[in-house]
Protein backbone atom coordinates (compact mmCIF):
# COMPACT_ATOMS: atom_id res chain seq x y z
CA UNK A 1 0.00 0.00 0.00
CA UNK A 2 1.13 3.53 -0.81
CA UNK A 3 1.38 4.73 2.79
CA UNK A 4 2.36 1.51 4.55
CA UNK A 5 4.30 2.25 7.74
CA UNK A 6 3.67 6.00 7.54
CA UNK A 7 2.29 8.10 10.39
CA UNK A 8 -0.18 10.89 9.66
CA UNK A 9 -1.63 13.59 11.86
CA UNK A 10 -4.92 15.11 10.69
CA UNK A 11 -6.33 18.12 12.52
CA UNK A 12 -10.10 18.42 12.73
CA UNK A 13 -10.46 14.75 11.85
CA UNK A 14 -13.66 13.96 13.72
CA UNK A 15 -15.96 14.88 10.85
CA UNK A 16 -16.42 16.18 7.32
CA UNK A 17 -13.40 16.50 5.06
CA UNK A 18 -10.89 15.81 7.85
CA UNK A 19 -12.54 12.54 8.73
CA UNK A 20 -12.59 11.41 5.08
CA UNK A 21 -8.89 12.27 4.79
CA UNK A 22 -7.98 10.39 7.98
CA UNK A 23 -9.86 7.33 6.78
CA UNK A 24 -8.37 7.45 3.28
CA UNK A 25 -4.81 7.68 4.63
CA UNK A 26 -5.54 4.69 6.88
CA UNK A 27 -6.96 2.72 3.95
CA UNK A 28 -3.61 3.28 2.25
CA UNK A 29 -1.77 1.91 5.28
CA UNK A 30 -0.98 4.93 7.47
CA UNK A 31 -1.39 5.10 11.24
CA UNK A 32 -3.35 8.23 12.11
CA UNK A 33 -3.48 10.75 14.92
CA UNK A 34 -7.10 11.91 14.98
CA UNK A 35 -7.09 15.44 16.33
CA UNK A 36 -10.37 17.04 17.34
CA UNK A 37 -11.48 20.07 19.28
CA UNK A 38 -15.07 19.54 20.40
CA UNK A 39 -16.68 16.22 19.70
CA UNK A 40 -15.02 13.31 21.47
CA UNK A 41 -17.71 10.83 20.45
CA UNK A 42 -17.32 11.58 16.77
CA UNK A 43 -13.54 11.49 17.04
CA UNK A 44 -13.77 8.06 18.70
CA UNK A 45 -16.10 6.96 15.87
CA UNK A 46 -13.57 8.11 13.29
CA UNK A 47 -10.83 6.24 15.17
CA UNK A 48 -12.95 3.08 15.24
CA UNK A 49 -13.38 3.31 11.47
CA UNK A 50 -9.63 3.70 11.06
CA UNK A 51 -8.95 0.69 13.28
CA UNK A 52 -11.34 -1.33 11.10
CA UNK A 53 -8.88 -0.88 8.25
CA UNK A 54 -6.22 -2.58 10.41
CA UNK A 55 -4.32 0.66 11.08
CA UNK A 56 -3.62 2.29 14.41
CA UNK A 57 -5.39 5.45 15.55
CA UNK A 58 -4.58 7.83 18.38
CA UNK A 59 -7.33 10.25 19.38
CA UNK A 60 -6.06 13.60 20.66
CA UNK A 61 -8.09 16.61 21.79
CA UNK A 62 -6.39 19.94 21.29
CA UNK A 63 -7.20 23.52 20.33
CA UNK A 64 -4.73 24.17 17.53
CA UNK A 65 -4.60 27.90 18.26
CA UNK A 66 -2.92 27.11 21.61
CA UNK A 67 0.84 26.72 21.06
CA UNK A 68 1.52 24.69 24.20
CA UNK A 69 -1.36 22.33 23.53
CA UNK A 70 -0.12 21.81 19.97
CA UNK A 71 3.41 21.05 21.16
CA UNK A 72 2.01 18.54 23.62
CA UNK A 73 0.05 16.83 20.85
CA UNK A 74 3.11 16.52 18.60
CA UNK A 75 5.13 15.17 21.51
CA UNK A 76 2.45 12.62 22.28
CA UNK A 77 2.28 11.56 18.63
CA UNK A 78 6.07 11.08 18.51
CA UNK A 79 6.04 9.16 21.79
CA UNK A 80 3.27 6.90 20.55
CA UNK A 81 4.30 6.32 16.93
CA UNK A 82 7.98 7.34 16.93
CA UNK A 83 7.60 9.82 14.05
CA UNK A 84 5.30 11.98 11.94
CA UNK A 85 5.52 11.58 8.17
CA UNK A 86 2.37 13.39 7.08
CA UNK A 87 0.70 16.45 8.55
CA UNK A 88 -2.72 17.47 7.26
CA UNK A 89 -3.79 20.90 8.49
CA UNK A 90 -7.53 20.62 8.06
CA UNK A 91 -9.19 22.03 11.19
CA UNK A 92 -11.18 25.14 10.53
CA UNK A 93 -14.17 27.13 11.72
CA UNK A 94 -16.51 29.73 10.21
CA UNK A 95 -18.04 32.87 11.70
CA UNK A 96 -19.70 34.34 8.64
CA UNK A 97 -21.09 37.85 8.34
CA UNK A 98 -20.76 41.00 6.31
CA UNK A 99 -17.47 42.76 6.93
CA UNK A 100 -19.26 45.94 8.00
CA UNK A 101 -20.97 44.02 10.77
CA UNK A 102 -18.23 41.55 11.60
CA UNK A 103 -17.20 41.60 15.23
CA UNK A 104 -13.53 41.74 16.04
CA UNK A 105 -13.89 38.54 18.05
CA UNK A 106 -15.30 36.72 14.99
CA UNK A 107 -12.34 37.89 12.93
CA UNK A 108 -9.87 36.80 15.63
CA UNK A 109 -11.48 33.42 16.26
CA UNK A 110 -11.38 32.45 12.58
CA UNK A 111 -7.84 33.76 11.99
CA UNK A 112 -6.60 32.08 15.17
CA UNK A 113 -7.86 28.63 14.26
CA UNK A 114 -7.68 28.68 10.46
CA UNK A 115 -4.36 30.47 9.97
CA UNK A 116 -2.41 30.67 13.23
CA UNK A 117 -3.38 27.07 13.95
CA UNK A 118 -1.73 25.96 10.70
CA UNK A 119 1.41 27.93 11.61
CA UNK A 120 1.61 26.45 15.12
CA UNK A 121 1.00 22.86 14.05
CA UNK A 122 3.47 23.14 11.17
CA UNK A 123 6.10 24.72 13.44
CA UNK A 124 5.81 21.91 15.95
CA UNK A 125 5.75 19.05 13.41
CA UNK A 126 8.52 20.32 11.16
CA UNK A 127 11.28 19.63 13.68
CA UNK A 128 10.74 15.87 13.76
CA UNK A 129 10.32 15.94 9.97
CA UNK A 130 13.69 17.67 9.62
CA UNK A 131 15.29 15.02 11.78
CA UNK A 132 13.80 12.36 9.50
CA UNK A 133 14.85 14.40 6.44
CA UNK A 134 11.46 13.77 4.91
CA UNK A 135 7.89 14.84 5.38
CA UNK A 136 4.67 15.81 3.71
CA UNK A 137 2.61 18.78 4.83
CA UNK A 138 -0.79 19.30 3.24
CA UNK A 139 -2.85 22.35 4.08
CA UNK A 140 -6.56 22.57 3.43
CA UNK A 141 -7.28 25.97 1.91
CA UNK A 142 -10.50 26.78 0.05
CA UNK A 143 -11.76 27.95 -3.30
CA UNK A 144 -12.90 31.14 -1.58
CA UNK A 145 -9.27 31.83 -0.63
CA UNK A 146 -8.68 32.14 -4.38
CA UNK A 147 -11.93 33.78 -5.53
CA UNK A 148 -13.08 35.71 -2.46
CA UNK A 149 -16.58 35.41 -1.04
CA UNK A 150 -19.04 37.98 0.25
CA UNK A 151 -19.86 37.40 3.91
CA UNK A 152 -16.66 35.51 4.66
CA UNK A 153 -13.95 38.19 4.94
CA UNK A 154 -12.36 36.46 7.94
CA UNK A 155 -12.50 32.94 6.48
CA UNK A 156 -11.26 34.09 3.06
CA UNK A 157 -8.39 36.10 4.58
CA UNK A 158 -7.35 33.05 6.60
CA UNK A 159 -7.57 30.67 3.64
CA UNK A 160 -5.67 33.03 1.32
CA UNK A 161 -3.14 33.30 4.14
CA UNK A 162 -2.84 29.52 4.22
CA UNK A 163 -1.95 29.52 0.51
CA UNK A 164 0.84 32.06 1.15
CA UNK A 165 2.03 30.19 4.24
CA UNK A 166 2.17 27.02 2.15
CA UNK A 167 4.50 28.66 -0.37
CA UNK A 168 6.81 30.21 2.23
CA UNK A 169 7.08 27.01 4.25
CA UNK A 170 7.69 25.04 1.05
CA UNK A 171 10.62 27.30 0.17
CA UNK A 172 12.12 27.09 3.67
CA UNK A 173 12.21 23.32 3.92
CA UNK A 174 12.48 22.18 0.30
CA UNK A 175 16.18 21.40 0.70
CA UNK A 176 15.35 19.04 3.57
CA UNK A 177 13.13 16.62 1.68
CA UNK A 178 9.90 18.07 3.06
CA UNK A 179 7.17 19.09 0.64
CA UNK A 180 4.37 21.50 1.51
CA UNK A 181 1.28 21.74 -0.65
CA UNK A 182 -2.31 22.88 -0.29
CA UNK A 183 -5.65 21.85 -1.68
CA UNK A 184 -8.50 24.27 -2.27
CA UNK A 185 -11.85 22.47 -2.05
CA UNK A 186 -14.91 24.07 -3.57
CA UNK A 187 -18.47 23.30 -2.46
CA UNK A 188 -18.26 19.94 -0.72
CA UNK A 189 -21.17 17.96 0.77
CA UNK A 190 -20.67 18.21 4.56
CA UNK A 191 -22.82 18.97 7.59
CA UNK A 192 -22.36 22.64 6.79
CA UNK A 193 -23.67 22.49 3.21
CA UNK A 194 -26.39 19.95 4.12
CA UNK A 195 -28.18 22.62 6.09
CA UNK A 196 -28.43 25.04 3.18
CA UNK A 197 -31.83 25.45 1.49
CA UNK A 198 -32.30 23.70 -1.88
CA UNK A 199 -32.47 26.99 -3.78
CA UNK A 200 -29.08 28.04 -2.42
CA UNK A 201 -27.65 24.67 -3.41
CA UNK A 202 -29.10 25.02 -6.90
CA UNK A 203 -27.48 28.40 -7.24
CA UNK A 204 -24.16 26.96 -6.07
CA UNK A 205 -24.40 24.22 -8.68
CA UNK A 206 -24.83 26.80 -11.43
CA UNK A 207 -21.39 28.17 -10.60
CA UNK A 208 -19.77 24.74 -10.86
CA UNK A 209 -18.73 23.63 -14.37
CA UNK A 210 -19.02 19.96 -13.35
CA UNK A 211 -22.58 20.69 -12.21
CA UNK A 212 -22.59 19.12 -8.76
CA UNK A 213 -21.18 19.45 -5.27
CA UNK A 214 -18.04 17.49 -4.41
CA UNK A 215 -17.73 14.83 -1.72
CA UNK A 216 -15.24 14.70 1.16
CA UNK A 217 -13.76 11.65 -0.59
CA UNK A 218 -13.02 13.77 -3.68
CA UNK A 219 -10.81 15.93 -1.45
CA UNK A 220 -9.33 12.97 0.44
CA UNK A 221 -8.18 11.33 -2.81
CA UNK A 222 -6.13 14.36 -3.81
CA UNK A 223 -4.71 14.72 -0.29
CA UNK A 224 -3.69 11.05 -0.43
CA UNK A 225 -1.82 11.74 -3.66
CA UNK A 226 -0.02 14.69 -2.08
CA UNK A 227 0.86 12.50 0.92
CA UNK A 228 2.34 9.78 -1.27
CA UNK A 229 5.66 9.31 -3.06
CA UNK A 230 3.91 9.98 -6.36
CA UNK A 231 3.87 13.72 -5.64
CA UNK A 232 7.54 13.95 -4.62
CA UNK A 233 8.45 16.55 -7.27
CA UNK A 234 5.67 18.96 -6.25
CA UNK A 235 5.93 21.61 -3.58
CA UNK A 236 4.35 24.97 -2.78
CA UNK A 237 1.33 24.20 -4.96
CA UNK A 238 -2.37 24.69 -4.36
CA UNK A 239 -4.58 22.15 -6.13
CA UNK A 240 -8.20 23.14 -6.65
CA UNK A 241 -10.82 20.45 -6.10
CA UNK A 242 -13.85 22.48 -7.00
CA UNK A 243 -15.54 21.02 -10.06
CA UNK A 244 -13.81 23.67 -12.15
CA UNK A 245 -15.08 26.74 -10.28
CA UNK A 246 -11.73 28.52 -10.10
CA UNK A 247 -10.21 27.45 -13.40
CA UNK A 248 -8.16 30.16 -15.03
CA UNK B 1 33.44 15.18 30.37
CA UNK B 2 36.53 17.21 29.56
CA UNK B 3 36.38 20.27 27.34
CA UNK B 4 38.48 18.46 24.79
CA UNK B 5 35.95 15.67 24.42
CA UNK B 6 33.17 18.17 23.92
CA UNK B 7 35.18 19.94 21.23
CA UNK B 8 35.93 16.66 19.46
CA UNK B 9 32.28 15.63 19.46
CA UNK B 10 31.10 19.06 18.33
CA UNK B 11 33.69 19.05 15.53
CA UNK B 12 32.51 15.68 14.30
CA UNK B 13 28.88 16.85 14.13
CA UNK B 14 29.84 20.09 12.39
CA UNK B 15 31.95 18.22 9.83
CA UNK B 16 29.14 15.73 9.15
CA UNK B 17 26.39 18.30 9.03
CA UNK B 18 28.07 21.08 7.07
CA UNK B 19 30.38 18.97 4.95
CA UNK B 20 33.44 21.08 5.82
CA UNK B 21 37.08 20.11 6.45
CA UNK B 22 37.89 19.30 10.03
CA UNK B 23 40.87 21.65 9.82
CA UNK B 24 38.47 24.58 9.23
CA UNK B 25 36.38 23.83 12.32
CA UNK B 26 38.43 25.96 14.70
CA UNK B 27 37.15 27.31 18.01
CA UNK B 28 36.93 30.83 16.64
CA UNK B 29 35.28 29.78 13.33
CA UNK B 30 31.94 31.48 12.69
CA UNK B 31 29.23 29.14 11.39
CA UNK B 32 27.79 31.68 9.00
CA UNK B 33 30.95 33.39 7.82
CA UNK B 34 33.68 30.78 7.91
CA UNK B 35 31.71 27.56 7.58
CA UNK B 36 29.10 28.75 5.09
CA UNK B 37 26.11 27.61 7.14
CA UNK B 38 22.68 29.11 6.43
CA UNK B 39 20.06 29.65 9.13
CA UNK B 40 18.40 26.28 8.44
CA UNK B 41 21.79 24.53 8.75
CA UNK B 42 22.16 26.10 12.17
CA UNK B 43 18.69 24.96 13.28
CA UNK B 44 19.59 21.42 12.24
CA UNK B 45 22.96 21.63 13.92
CA UNK B 46 21.31 22.72 17.15
CA UNK B 47 18.87 19.78 16.96
CA UNK B 48 21.74 17.37 16.50
CA UNK B 49 23.69 18.87 19.37
CA UNK B 50 20.60 18.51 21.56
CA UNK B 51 20.49 14.80 20.71
CA UNK B 52 24.22 14.24 21.09
CA UNK B 53 24.55 15.99 24.45
CA UNK B 54 21.05 15.26 25.73
CA UNK B 55 20.10 18.84 26.47
CA UNK B 56 17.61 21.40 25.26
CA UNK B 57 18.84 24.62 23.68
CA UNK B 58 16.18 27.34 23.71
CA UNK B 59 15.56 29.39 20.57
CA UNK B 60 16.87 32.49 22.35
CA UNK B 61 20.14 30.77 23.26
CA UNK B 62 20.44 29.19 19.82
CA UNK B 63 20.28 32.64 18.23
CA UNK B 64 23.30 33.74 20.24
CA UNK B 65 25.47 30.91 18.99
CA UNK B 66 27.86 32.19 16.36
CA UNK B 67 31.10 30.27 16.60
CA UNK B 68 32.24 26.72 17.29
CA UNK B 69 33.63 28.01 20.59
CA UNK B 70 30.19 29.38 21.55
CA UNK B 71 28.75 25.88 21.15
CA UNK B 72 31.48 24.25 23.23
CA UNK B 73 31.14 26.72 26.09
CA UNK B 74 27.33 26.50 26.00
CA UNK B 75 27.52 22.72 26.34
CA UNK B 76 30.17 22.99 29.05
CA UNK B 77 27.85 25.26 31.03
CA UNK B 78 24.61 23.36 30.48
CA UNK B 79 25.47 19.68 30.31
CA UNK B 80 23.49 17.46 32.62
Amino acid sequence: MALEGKVALVTGASRGIGRAIALKLAQLGASVVVNYSGSKTRAEDAAAEIRNTGCEALVWQCDISDEQAVQKMIKAAIEHFGKIDILVNNAGITRDGLLMRMKEEDWDAVLNTNLKGVFLTTKAAIRPMMRQKQGRIINIASVVGILGNAGQANYVAAKAGVIGLTKSTAREVASRGITVNAVAPGFIVTDMTDQLPEEVKDKMKQEIPLGKLGTPEDVANVVAFLASEDSKYMTGQTLSIDGGMSMQ
Amino acid sequence: MAAEDVLTRVKKIVVDRLGVDEADVKTEASFKEDLDADSLDIVELVMELEDEFNLEISDEDAEKIQTVGDVVSYIENHKS
